[in-house]
């Protein structure tokens, strides 16, 4: 009953902040209650910093309530995707925009299905590259960042020199990887490793070098090892920043595959797309966009996914205490 | 047991390069001797590198010359000696259970950590229970760092530093953080817990009534360069209670530390011209 209200006066206020009002489904629920609408966005304002921090909510009440904000925030995100592809479709329209330049959003879909088959394969190809080069790069980048991040030797000789390399553009590293390799899967997989390797570098080596030194102490006096410091202290304390720079470095390894398929390849979306648009086949290429944003998609709510089952521990971290 | 248990020997510390304008001299030629199961507060003006000797005995910190010897043995070699560390700041790994925790030590002194593996769910869980609810956190083991107050967390500390039964206990302010009431019932708990335990205890603390009320010896430090001015023994029975630390007896012996500090902290401006004293009596000069 209550989430039902809250959904409906989400819907309500949106469709009327929206300047596409006409195109929401639900501009009659706003209408429908307007007495119930009104005091809920005053107390969502008061709650609005808590929602975060799910052990943060004692009474049910407001429990309840959180549930509720969560739907609301669905929703409107749903309601802003689908008024993106409506707004986009009806100035195709409206504007007789040609298809050769941009598709309509049905036109791209109708494409994604029809040639659906056809295309699966290329998109299994660039996932599975994606997946390996990322797996690869955060490897390299985690053995890297503890290196970096446990010894301050290490870090002052090794940082210039990674900065300098992760400053290339990686767009030239292409052809020398196919220089290399030849082209097809290894240098795409390459690329995406390289890519997303940086981020990662930066951050676990972040993470451990911000380790209090207090903690460090209180181990250090027991007789631990350098490693047992690591292991113990250093690494969980760096979880949380690996965890934040695998979001970026996911789909930055997509960036580095498509790149890499768009140059030198015979497989892949990247390489579907670059043939499509030498064939003007414009809504082909779009679908290609739309299959590597649900791919992007997927790839960073899994991580995310993770990041919230292992280091949970951080984003309450912050909490306040109980006395 | 006529050799101390903790000797330091003329022992100088000096921050930065000998020669260099912003070398600072923290220790200067200090002697300081801790018999085994003694509990010794240091009090000093703050800056006095009280947390210096700590860090020395704990081998934390190399002296510049001297010798610091724990147990016979010279500091900074292989390890040795069962140490126990707690300071203001209760350092509470976020990831772990309080117990875990408290299991820390455990899991890295030998020769618990051979056995860690088989023991953490049964003994050594058992243990860590036993010391978390002699210090009043019965059934707290399994709540997370940041759900205990910061009084339960020194508690936990404490315990965390206490598990593995060391010789040595260091404490630097565990206590500076909290307020009065929580800081009067942790000092009947420390008490509590080394009368039961017995280390040798070495106590960094700013507060007079603190050291009075625990140590059954006070060390007052000059000023920068610290050096050990005077000891004075504390011999109230114990246990000791919190009407104790208020009687005339104690009030007098916290009265002449108090005096000893002012004095020590007054000596602080002419010993060691800072560069903004040295500024300001420019000035004076110019006007």
């Amino acid at each position: 009953m209550n989430t039902a209200t809250t959904i409906d006066d989400a819907l309500g206020a949106s469709a009327a902040t929206s300047p596409s009002a006409g195109f929401s489904p639900s501009a009659t629920g706003s209408t429908s209650s307007p007495a119930t609408a009104s005091p809920a966005p005053a107390e969502a304002s008061v709650t609005t910093t808590r929602i975060a921090t799910p052990a943060m909510t004692p009474a049910p009440r407001k429990r309840s309530f959180k549930l509720s904000r969560k739907l609301r925030q669905r929703t409107l995100s749903a309601i802003a995707i689908v008024s993106m592809f409506a707004l986009w479709e009806l100035a195709c329209i409206v504007f007789n925009i040609s298809g050769l330049i941009l598709p309509r959003p049905s036109a791209i879909f109708a494409v994604l299905l029809e040639k659906g088959p056809l295309l699966w394969p290329h998109a299994v190809q660039t996932l599975y590259t994606t997946v390996t080069g990322f797996a690869f790069g955060v490897l390299a980048g985690v053995v890297l960042g503890m290196i970096i991040g446990s010894s301050r030797f290490a870090y002052d000789v090794a940082y210039p020199l990674l900065v300098g390399f992760s400053s290339i553009p990686k767009v030239a590293v292409v052809p020398i990887f196919v220089v290399w390799f030849g082209a097809g899967t290894v240098p795409a997989i390459l690329t995406s490793m390289v890519i997303c390797t940086f981020p990662v570098v930066v951050n676990v080596a972040t993470g451990l070098a911000h380790t209090e030194p207090e903690l460090q102490d209180v181990l250090k006096v027991l007789g631990a090892r350098k490693l047992d410091i690591l292991w113990n202290v250093g690494l969980p304390h760096a979880l949380p920043y690996l965890f934040a720079s695998l979001k970026i470095a996911i789909t930055l390894a997509f960036v580095g595959t498509v790149l890499a398929e768009t140059v030198a390849a015979n497989k892949g979306i990247g390489n579907v797309m670059i043939i499509a648009s030498g064939n003007f086949d414009v809504p082909l290429v779009f679908a290609g966009l739309f299959i590597l944003a649900a791919m992007g998609i997927m790839l960073y709510v899994v991580s995310s996914l993770v990041e919230q089952r292992v280091t949970g521990w951080a984003a309450r971290g912050n909490e306040v205490a109980m006395g | 047991m006529n050799q101390p248990f903790i000797d330091l020997r003329d022992v100088t510390v000096r921050f930065g390069a000998a020669d260099s304008e912003t070398s600072t001299l923290a220790l200067d030629r200090t002697d300081l001797r801790i018999d085994t199961g003694d509990f010794v507060a240091l009090v000093g003006p703050s800056g006095c590198g009280k947390s210096t000797i700590l860090k020395l005995i704990g081998g934390l910190l190399s002296p510049s010359s001297g010798g610091v010897i724990v147990d016979g043995r010279e500091v900074g070699g292989p390890h040795r000696t069962r140490i126990g560390l707690a300071f203001q700041n209760p350092t509470m790994l976020p990831w772990l259970t309080v117990r875990e925790n408290v299991m820390m030590p455990l899991k890295i002194v030998e020769p618990f950590r051979q056995h860690y593996r088989a023991k953490k769910k049964g003994e050594y869980a058992e243990r860590a229970d036993a010391l978390l609810a002699q210090v009043g956190l019965t059934g707290m083991g399994d709540k997370r760092p940041w759900q205990l107050s910061g009084g339960m967390l020194q508690r936990a500390s404490l315990c965390r530093a206490l598990i593995h039964e060391p010789q040595l206990l260091l404490l630097d302010e565990p206590f500076g953080a909290l307020d009065q009431f929580t800081r009067e019932e942790l000092w009947g708990t420390m008490q509590n817990l080394w009368m039961t335990q017995r280390p040798t205890v070495l106590l960094v603390t700013h507060d007079l009534r603190e050291a009075a009320y625990l140590a059954t010896r006070i060390c007052v430090m000059s000023a920068r360069p610290g050096r050990i001015l005077e000891e004075r023994n504390v011999e109230f029975p114990r246990p000791r209670s919190i009407q104790m630390s208020y009687a005339p007896e104690c009030a007098e012996l916290v009265q002449a530390l108090r005096l000893r500090i002012a004095e020590a902290r007054s000596d602080l401006s002419p010993r060691t011209p800072e560069p903004s004293v040295s500024l300001v009596s420019a000035e004076k000069e110019a006007a």
